[in-house]
């Protein structure tokens, strides 16, 4: 399972503050800990920042890199910040992300292919949100083609089906769960990767959802999440997942962790 | 004589076949349709405002309360009508250019149609010359915006400036909304009002129009 650990998001208050103060100290420490807690990548992202957004990503890269060996994930749809975050980055970093839109695939595909980076593809495009697996399905087989043919690996595209709250539609769930199996049995190779918390909106215990979401996108194929590494429940439902799912073999991972 | 807590009852709970069978009632008993509306249907949703509000009620339950409600309205429209019964405000609606969210802006709508609102919903990725123009045409008391993403939360702002500059500014309270949001944004931009969650921003909007 890949992991994008998602604390440092400048939307959260500790993350605004440390940042406004230049306290890297407290960055650092979150991103250590985050890639302590099994992080393949960590998330950054400054969009409250607004006009200062790239200065602050690159600033936020260049301090966080001093202390993890993982790679960065630039989160923004600004491909200024963007480009900011990937100039500043050493090695192979994840641009999160890049949609079927027409204006933002052509400004945002030219960093994956110039940086060879990884790419979280999000499954929409210019006909807005998608409602169905189909309309998923249709938007990520043109991503596909779109970016293979630029010649980006198919093992750096993360498609990201998009979430949709199941307190609006009952059926947003399945809605995902068979994208995500519809683009792993299709497109060999490629990843998926979600935010859980969407699915939980405007519900109670929302926890209990994302946990039991997560389990299920696992079980549909989902190779990928952007969650919070820091919250051990997850990460252990995480570990009992894949020894169960045929993804740890031995079942040495569940017992190293566990045993 | 009807019995108004029944009908409000419907509406709490989302039953929207009673609802309708009860304004129907209601209807062939001859009751006022500003009653029945006032005093049924709107008198529930303000519950289920308030307990959307308090925590207790989740979004489902706004939803089928909100659909319990539509369904007993299309009965009553044509009664409203004839009897001239107006709105107690207008809202303009949309979620701002570049950001496609709905589920918050339509929640807001449905609360402020609940309220007793004429509702024009603008959808999502809505220019600031379309708000422009849905303002010059509707008159609104209230302009509302919704935006879920930091990269286009600055679209209010070009809004409001849009706004002056066509000359339209005073003639409209804002309100804007959003998880990025905050009361300081609100003041940055120049907005006049921000609320955490719609049932506040009912109970904002309200006080506005009166």
């Amino acid at each position: 399972m890949i992991i994008v650990g998602e604390l440092i998001n400048s939307t959260r208050k500790e993350i605004f503050n440390a940042i406004e103060n230049k306290n890297s100290d407290f960055i650092k420490e979150i991103a250590k800990k985050q890639e302590q807690a099994g992080a393949s990548f960590i998330d950054v992202n400054a969009g409250i920042f607004l006009e200062r957004e790239e200065e602050v990503i690159e600033w936020l890269v260049t301090e966080i890199q001093q202390v993890v060996s993982v790679p960065l994930c630039i989160d923004s749809p600004n491909p200024q910040a963007i480009e900011a975050g990937l100039r500043a980055h050493k090695g192979k970093a994840m641009i999160n992300s890049i949609t079927g839109e027409k204006a933002r695939f052509e400004k945002i595909a030219p960093f994956v292919t110039q940086y060879g980076a990884s790419v979280v593809a999000l499954c929409m495009d210019d006909k807005g949100m998608p409602e169905t697996s189909d309309d998923r399905l249709r938007v990520a087989d043109d991503l596909v083609n779109r970016l293979t043919e630029l010649g980006v690996p198919k093992e750096n595209i993360f498609f990201d089906p998009l979430v949709k709250p199941v307190s609006v539609n009952s059926l947003y769930g399945n809605e995902v769960l068979e994208t995500i199996r519809g683009i792993m049995t299709k497109h060999v190779g490629v990843h998926t990767i979600c935010g859980l918390s969407n699915v939980s909106f405007g519900l109670p215990n929302r926890k209990l959802l994302n946990q039991a979401f997560l389990v299920m996108a696992m079980a549909a194929g989902l190779d990928g999440a952007i969650l919070n590494p820091l919250d051990e429940r997850i990460m252990e439902l995480l570990k009992a997942t894949e020894a169960l799912n045929g993804r740890d073999e031995y079942c040495l991972g569940y017992v190293e962790t566990f045993g | 004589m009807f019995d108004f807590g029944e009908l409000q009852q419907a509406i709490i709970l989302g039953k929207g076949p009673l609802a309708t069978e009860l304004t129907q009632k209601a209807i062939n008993e001859e009751c006022v349709p500003k009653d029945i509306l006032n005093q049924g249907l709107i008198a529930g949703m303000d519950v289920v405002g308030v307990k959307f509000k308090n925590g207790e009620y989740y979004l489902p339950q706004v939803l089928l309360a909100a659909r319990a409600m539509k369904a007993a309205v299309v009965l009553l429209h044509p009664l409203i009508v004839s009897a001239g019964i107006q709105p107690i405000g207008t809202l303009v609606l949309g979620t701002v250019k570049g950001d496609l969210h709905d589920v918050g802006k339509n929640l807001v709508a449905m609360l402020f149609q609940g309220a007793g609102f004429n509702v024009i919903d603008l959808g999502v990725d809505v220019s600031s010359e379309k708000f422009v123009e849905a303002v010059r045409e509707n008159k609104p008391d209230i302009l509302g915006m919704s935006s879920l993403l930091t990269t286009s939360m600055r679209e209010m702002q070009d809004v409001i400036q849009a706004l002056q500059e066509a000359g339209l500014r005073d003639k409209v309270k804002i309100m804007v909304g959003g998880a990025p949001i905050t009361q300081q944004f609100a003041d940055k931009i120049g907005a006049d009002a921000y609320a955490l969650e719609g049932g506040t921003a009912v109970e904002m909007a309200k006080a506005m129009v009166n």
